[in-house]
């Protein structure tokens, strides 16, 4: 457990992508396949369904430390993370035998959930007596099911394959979907010579980059080497048919059972061995794609009733294969794969199951123009992609682009700002923003993203200085900085004050220039939603 | 009847001697706990401070003041009352003030710790009735491992720094900090480089007295010198400058009891944070009030409203004599000040 520890201060204390790797590479060299197993389940992003409430930790640790409650939560508000200050109060034990992180997970913390609150108190009392800070902290990280530690699995995947020989696309593979971090799964991902067979098992998607909005496209190259689709706003998914079965994955490798029932039974017409990648959407039978908004009232339901099928009907628009009769196909280059996908789905001819449309023998000019149109076809702009390109894993450069329409931006006034989490737990970096009403200045959207360090601290320091009232964690502010935010799209909605959502709202610059009688109206942002209706 | 000691908008004053303790403001008559310079204010006309911080007092006060120095544990009589300085084992220098009238008597602590250091004399409890003490540090997440495992730490991160060919870049604050990381540095590991606030204070240090290992200051060396499994202890405000350019490949930490919070060692955006700090943590604050045993404790400077409601739980009259919370009063505190945790280029301890 130690050296798990010791790997999870170096990944956590570095930014460079090289050291993350060597560290992980280092650490995988000599741990069990136990321990692998379990380290990689962890790296990847999985966590253990929380195995103490957190509201008996905190007492027990208070408790422990000989602290009132009340100074618990003083402290928890100052370190602003919960495992964290877990591990600082309660006085640093002493570590007495240095067990495997596989015997930690499977005989101390897994079968803390079965106990009765005396004995995991007396278990969870007895881990602060043989941990000191810096390794308890890891620990009550996955007693609290918040582990996490900053590298992708994409890191991952490279580390391990730099370790064991197998190669990255390879290893990518076997981590995609449902597995269990057993010694024997870790074994079969480092095999050279396993056969990959799991009938369920996805592909890792082909990632697209952006095109610069201001610039254009034509850094890319001759338009004529590329086709273009629209990027359609819904949810990506794979459509895998093999062994008699189907498989719907998001792009979170997120299995996505019954959920999409039209999909489900029109994939009943694809061959065995096909694997279809695309984009799940809204839609109408003449195959008019609906806004997002209507699939977002089918996002998150478990099941779908009957009138949600009829009023929100679905259909799968298919823009790659890659795997068709059972062959991989991931390495023809795009234009052939494209061939095979629209003779594939001629044949099964499903109302559920189309090839999204190409939009081709433009010139780039002539694309810009269409590509205006994107909101009126609920699209978000277009896709380019070489037409020579293989399906490319992780993220190589110039095989697929994404050319989005210009995002809205408005000019709104910050007015409550709320401390944030993780690394900026005691700066304020939160922001609500609000636009003229009349006199009055009304909410209408949050954003937590697009301004540089210095510029959070000069906020930061803004809002300490100019607090009118507090409400909780709320602080309202004088009304002073205006802010230029950019956003997707809009939808009407009940919830918010304004009578609007925003889609991905995120700050595109701080106007110093502007005061805030500057700042748009509220009639302005309603206009927009008018454009886009 | 007048108290001994009155906690005001300038500062903490004392009306039967008619001067402040480390007032906010410049002062006709100033009485500090040390050099650090949110206690010893600039522009004051009158200083009394413990003889070992002279030299650092001359060299960061105004010039047209007059000094007193007073060595630890003799006292002078002000209007009065009864002076004495007492080591607080903050820095060189530092201490505590003890104000005695009348057979009351009352202890400032200013900036203190007890554990060891190597660059100044230790704290020693002081009976009496009134303790005001600090609470930089006045929350149980804070616990300082001892001097010599964080020394080793840092050795040991220079050691391997210098193996995979790299140069270490190590802040803490220039007075007090600095010396304290010298001190516990090994020199045999490599050559050990000064920024120029550093070696400054070095002189400081070394005039009174204080053996601190052989520094080159980096201004004197030419621009093409190679730094390359050297120790370079430089001021924070220095981190993310062009300045660095000229070490090469480095890696960089900083020295702080702020560093025991990850948030806060992230922010700093160093590769590593060392928990070195010349404040009190909270096993020792408690300590230190159980050994002075007062019947009256002022909190200052901090987590004042913590510490005093925990005391006060715990049966001892306690009072936050400086409401606002820490959080509020970072940015009030001057960029040169040792205590405030975030702000760029001020540091703490
Ligand atoms: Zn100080
Ligand atoms: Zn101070």
């Amino acid at each position: 457990m130690i050296r798990f520890a010791d790997l999870y201060h170096a990944l956590d204390s570095t930014t460079k992508t090289n050291v993350k790797i060597a560290a992980m590479a280092k650490y995988f060299e000599s741990a069990s396949s136990s321990d692998a197993a379990w380290a990689t389940y962890f790296l990847c992003g999985n966590k253990l369904r929380r195995i103490v409430p957190t509201k008996l930790l905190r007492i027990w640790a208070a408790e422990e430390a000989g602290i009132p409650s009340w100074l618990f939560d003083e402290s928890y508000h100052a370190v602003g993370d919960l495992a964290e200050t877990l591990s600082l109060v309660v006085p640093p034990g002493d570590i007495k035998d240095d067990d495997s992180l596989a015997f930690w997970v499977n005989e101390r913390l897994e079968p803390l959930r079965k106990m009765d609150e005396e004995a995991q108190r007396q278990h969870v009392v007895e881990i602060w007596n043989q941990t000191p800070a810096q390794l308890r902290f890891v620990v009550m990280k996955l007693i609290t099911g918040a582990f996490r530690v900053g590298v992708s699995k994409r890191l991952v995947t490279r580390a391990i394959a730099q370790q064991s020989g197998v190669s990255a696309d390879v290893v990518s593979h076997r981590l995609m979907g449902n597995w269990k971090p057993t010694p024997s799964f870790f074994e079969s991902l480092v095999d050279p010579n396993v056969q990959d067979t799991l009938a369920s098992q996805p592909y890792p998607f082909c990632l697209a980059h952006p095109i610069n909005v201001e610039d254009g496209p034509q850094a890319i190259g001759d338009v004529c080497n590329y086709e273009a689709e629209w990027k359609w706003d819904g949810i990506r998914g794979q459509v895998i048919r093999r062994s008699g079965q189907t498989f719907i994955w998001s792009r979170g490798e997120e299995l996505m059972e019954n959920r999409w029932p039209e999909i489900e039974s029109a994939a009943e017409s694809l061959p065995d061995g096909t694997v279809l990648d695309g984009e799940i959407l809204a839609s109408q039978s003449d195959g008019t794609v609906l806004p997002f908004a209507q699939l977002q009232r089918r996002i998150g339901r478990k099941t779908v009733g009957k009138k949600l099928l009829t009023e929100v009907p679905v259909v799968f628009h298919a823009f790659d294969i890659l795997e068709c009769a059972a062959e991989d196909v991931r390495e023809e280059p795009f234009a052939e794969r494209r061939g095979r996908l629209e003779k594939l789905l001629s044949d099964c001819d499903h109302p559920h199951l189309r090839v999204t449309e190409l939009i081709s023998g433009m010139s780039w000019d002539e694309l810009a123009k269409v590509r205006e149109k994107s909101r009126e076809m609920n699209a978000e702009g277009l896709m380019l992609k070489h037409k020579d390109a293989t399906y490319d894993v992780g993220r190589v450069r110039g095989t697929w682009w994404k050319w989005k329409v210009k995002p809205f931006t408005i000019d709104a006034v910050l007015i409550y700002a709320q401390k944030g989490h993780g690394r900026r737990a005691s700066l304020f970096t939160d922001y609500t923003f609000a636009l003229w009403d009349g006199d009055q200045l009304v909410p209408f959207a949050k954003a937590y993203s697009g301004l540089d360090d210095q510029e959070i601290r000069k906020v930061d320091r803004f809002v300490r200085q100019n607090t009118h009232d507090t409400f909780g964690p709320v602080r309202s502010v004088t009304p002073k900085l205006v802010m230029e935010l950019a956003f997707e799209g809009l939808q009407r909605s009940k919830r918010h004050k304004s009578g609007v959502a925003t889609r991905f709202p995120r700050i595109l610059r701080w106007r110093h220039d502007k005061q805030p009688e500057d700042a748009n109206r509220l009639s302005e942002l309603l206009e927009m939603l008018g454009d886009q209706e | 009847m007048v108290s001994l000691l009155q906690s005001t908008q300038r500062g903490l004053y004392c009306p039967v001697g008619d001067f402040y303790v480390d007032p906010r403001v410049a002062v006709n008559r100033a009485v500090v706990t040390h050099a650090h310079t949110d206690h010893a204010r600039w522009g004051c006309r009158h200083y009394l401070a413990a003889s070992p911080s002279e030299h650092l007092l001359r060299m960061r006060m105004n010039d047209d003041a007059e000094f007193e120095f007073m060595p630890y544990g003799e006292s002078v009589t002000v209007g009065g009352v009864d002076v004495s300085f007492h080591p607080a084992g903050h820095m060189l220098g530092s201490a505590q003030v003890r104000l005695e009238y009348r057979g009351e008597v009352v202890v400032v602590t200013g900036d203190y710790k007890l554990g060891a250091d190597p660059t100044c004399e230790s704290w020693q409890p002081i009976p009496c009735h009134l303790l005001v003490t600090e609470s930089t540090f006045g929350l149980p997440v804070y616990r300082w491992e001892p001097d010599e495992v964080t020394s080793g730490q840092i050795n040991q991160w220079w050691r391997e720094s210098r193996d995979a060919g790299l140069c270490c870049v190590l802040y803490g604050y220039a007075v007090g900090k600095s010396q304290r990381l010298l001190a516990g540095l090994d020199p045999s590991i490599g050559t050990i480089y000064t920024h120029g606030a550093v070696e400054k204070g070095n002189e400081a240090y070394r005039r009174t007295g204080v053996k601190l290992p052989e520094t080159v200051f980096v201004g004197d060396l030419d621009r093409k010198h190679n730094f390359t499994g050297g120790m370079v202890v430089a001021v924070p405000s220095a981190n993310g400058t062009p300045w660095l350019r000229r070490f090469g490949k480095v890696s960089t930490a900083m020295a702080s009891g702020w560093m025991a919070v990850r948030g806060a060692r992230r922010r700093r955006a160093v590769d590593r944070g060392f928990i070195v700090s010349d404040h009190v943590d909270w096993p020792s604050l408690l300590e230190a009030v159980r050994s002075c045993d007062p019947d009256t404790v002022w909190v200052t400077h901090g987590y004042t409203a913590a510490v005093a409601r925990y005391l006060q739980e715990n049966g001892r009259d306690a009072v936050a004599i400086d409401s606002r919370s820490r959080s509020e009063s970072d940015e009030d505190r001057s960029q040169d000040s040792d205590d405030a945790p975030s702000e760029d280029g001020a540091d703490d301890s």
